[in-house]
């Protein structure tokens, strides 16, 4: 396998599972709303707060842990851009 | 005067206008308790930020191909962020997203998660190839990738669509806040409103664009933080609304069972009288509905994978310096974007609980309702019939279901109700405005550079040289504006649908092309051209077929006019699969460009100047 192929096959699987923890708190959370409203977070029913706040913000902290990710996957390969490009 | 050139200094240039703005606020506020009018007041915050805004498009003109359809490829990650920010939330985001939450509850907050969660979309599955790719518009990206005129131009077909779906909301919006707050009628607002727009974006194009957003973001997020700060702290509810509102969000589900929450019959509500577009809370405010689960997520799907189809916010981030740069840059957009969406549903909160409480000073619910109508602001919202109060069982004390409002009132009313000074009132003007302005910006510049670029250049003629090309973006630009603006001037804005359609429509037509033209080697020309074609029109005749102002028919599995993306996008990705497997495999030069789209070092695919 390339090199190329190689650094393709870990992003893949690097999309996959960063698409997987999108799945759970965009869909799975909310399958559930209605039982994960008896729970409660900071005071507030918890799937109001997921759908206020949380799932907001964990979005957030996935696309930056997905971007640092494929940064470190893309200089593992050599793919890394150079400052002057 | 500055150091170095206008890219090293944006911090520095962004600092002193933040500061100049906060100084103009606190100039307006000694304005009002010196006894100037809140009118007069009014009219300075729109002419102030507006003119702000013309003199940043002035400074950003450009002749060059480059700056003028990417910014340069300059801006670094975190100011696209902040405009991708002021570009992504509209006006509707901006006056109606509260209102929406306030009436709408759990199942309307699928909005929040919908239009958020497609970020992740965007970064995982687009942003960096696109940026890799090198294109100057979304089109491109799908001309150039399967090759050929015909499936370029189907592109740019889906991407007009769904964008002028969404821009005539926008001019209508500001000029709404134009006709308001300058005290003109509606039908000029429109047109004053439009010329605002084009002074930013027509010298300098998506250069003046960038910056032009980036001021905007800065006014509008100011805007909104201000009074759910304020009167949440003015009510001791909590210094940090967002941490501390559990108490008043269980208070309001108390009271809820205390009033007893009654939808209104359609007859009755027209029998009292009630204006068209005002409602009643029937909706509890944070309970999840018994079997809504799908409802809620069909929602938050079509409007994630609209997200990462909408071409005004993919070429956004066709504007950083590196595709490394792209990628963080959609992470710093969603991080601006929480700051506004995380507060809507505190606003709303803090808006509902001050009128439903009767142990506050503020709450109507169960007073007299001829107290309720000597309250000052009730009297000035009624007037304008923003609120309406009717009293179905002859009791005289106000009930929940009898206190109708727009939900627009919700932003635009609550400093009001709080009984915060005019100034904020006059700042939530210039903060709609700005996210009105700035969305109408990016929409307006990605449909005339999608028909100048992809349309004019690359189809009609191939030899116009820069200053003909530019001439042709300008030239669409004030006529797609002026469409808009017509078009928003006749009101028809109703009839045209939500803004949830424009997102259903890029799906249908956009998303599939798009994401398996980086992921799948194999999708070919015929696949792509079925996948757009086919998906846009499947999802519009669903939409035809279910719509209330068209056929009015009974959904399929509860998908109705707000999801009918799920039906186009569905047909879109099948036929593409199957037309590209029956069609021969696409050439080397083909597959090594998508390989070459995969990986960050290198030269972009497509030339720098094309």
């Amino acid at each position: 396998m390339s090199n190329k192929d190689a650094h393709f096959e870990k992003t893949k699987s690097h999309m996959i599972v960063t698409l997987a923890i999108w799945f759970f708190f965009s869909i799975v959370v909310f399958m559930f709303g209605e039982s994960l409203n008896s729970a409660s977070f900071l005071g507030y029913p918890l799937a109001y707060y997921m759908t206020a706040q949380g799932s907001l913000a964990a979005f957030i902290i996935l696309i930056f842990w997905m971007s640092g990710k494929q940064e470190d996957i893309d200089e593992e390969f050599g793919f890394g851009e150079r400052e002057d490009d | 005067m500055l150091k170095g050139g206008f890219i090293q200094n944006l911090p520095k240039i962004y600092g002193l206008y933040t500061g100049g703005f906060i100084v103009f606020i606190l100039l307006m506020a000694i304005l009002e308790s010196s006894g100037v009018s809140a009118k007069t007041i009014g009219q300075l915050f729109l002419a102030f930020t507006v003119l702000i805004y013309a003199l940043i498009g002035w400074l950003s003109r450009t002749v060059q191909v480059d700056a003028y359809y990417v910014a340069g490829r300059e801006v670094p990650t975190v100011f696209n962020g902040m405009a991708t920010a002021a570009d992504w939330m509209s006006g509707a985001s901006f006056v109606a997203m509260a209102g929406g939450i306030y009436f709408g509850g759990y199942i309307y907050m699928a909005f929040l998660v919908g239009w958020t969660g497609g970020y992740v979309l965007v970064a995982s599955l687009l942003a960096p190839y696109l940026r890799k790719f090198g294109c100057y518009t979304v089109p491109d990206f799908i001309g150039t990738r399967y090759g050929g005129n015909f499936v370029r131009f189907c592109a740019v077909l889906v991407l007009v669509i769904a964008s002028f779906t969404y821009v005539t909301a926008q001019i209508n919006a500001t000029g709404t806040i134009a006709s308001r707050f300058l005290g003109i009628p509606f039908e000029q607002g429109v047109w004053i409103g439009l010329l605002s727009i084009l002074m930013c974006s027509m010298l300098g194009g998506m250069r003046a664009v960038t910056w032009t957003q980036v001021a905007q973001y800065i006014v509008l997020i100011i805007a909104y933080l201000i009074p759910v700060f304020w009167i949440s702290n003015k009510f001791g509810f909590g210094i940090i609304p967002h941490f501390q509102l559990g108490p008043e969000v269980a208070r309001i589900a108390e009271l809820e069972a205390q009033y007893g929450l009654v939808k209104n019959s359609a007859d009755a509500v027209k029998a009292a009288g009630v204006p068209g577009g005002l409602a009643s809370i029937s909706t509890a405010h944070s309970a999840v509905p018994a079997g809504s689960a799908w409802k809620y997520i069909s929602l938050a799907i079509c409007m994630m994978v609209g997200t990462a189809s909408l071409p005004h916010i993919l070429m956004r981030y066709f504007t950083t310096p590196s595709v490394k740069s792209a990628r963080k840059s959609v992470a710093w957009s969603l991080f601006f974007i929480f700051l506004l969406y995380s507060s809507a549903p505190m606003l709303a909160t803090l808006s509902k609980i001050s009128l439903i409480d009767p142990n506050l000073p503020t709450g109507i619910i169960g007073k007299s309702i001829s107290d309720v109508q000597n309250i000052e602001w009730v009297r000035n919202w009624i007037a304008v019939k923003q609120a309406y109060i009717a009293d179905f069982n002859n009791d005289g004390i106000l009930q929940l279901n009898e206190w109708f409002m727009r939900g627009d009132v919700v932003v635009l009313a609550t400093p009001e109700v709080a009984g915060l000074p005019y100034v904020i009132s006059g700042l939530v003007a210039a903060g709609g405005m700005a996210a009105a302005m700035s969305t109408a910006d990016g929409l307006i510049l990605a449909i005339a550079n999608a028909l100048s670029h992809d349309i004019y250049y690359k189809i009609i003629d191939p030899k116009a040289d820069v200053r003909k090309r530019l001439l042709a973006a300008r030239v669409l630009l004030v006529v797609i504006g002026a469409l808009g603006a017509y078009i928003a001037s006749m009101r028809l804005t109703g009839i045209l649908g939500a803004v949830a359609w424009a997102f259903d429509f890029a799906m249908s037509g956009l998303f599939f092309p798009l994401v398996l033209g980086v992921w799948w080697k194999r999708a070919t020309r015929e696949g792509a051209i079925a996948g757009i074609l086919l998906g846009l029109a499947s999802g519009t005749a669903y939409l035809v077929y279910v719509a209330p102002a068209f056929m009015n028919r009974t959904p399929w599995l509860q998908i109705d006019n707000l999801r009918f993306g799920i039906i186009g996008a569905t047909v879109s990705l099948v036929a593409m699969v199957v037309v590209s497997l029956m069609t021969k495999e696409p050439d080397a030069a083909t597959q090594k460009m998508v390989d070459d789209c995969r990986v960050p070092s290198g030269k972009p695919v497509i030339s720098r100047q094309h």
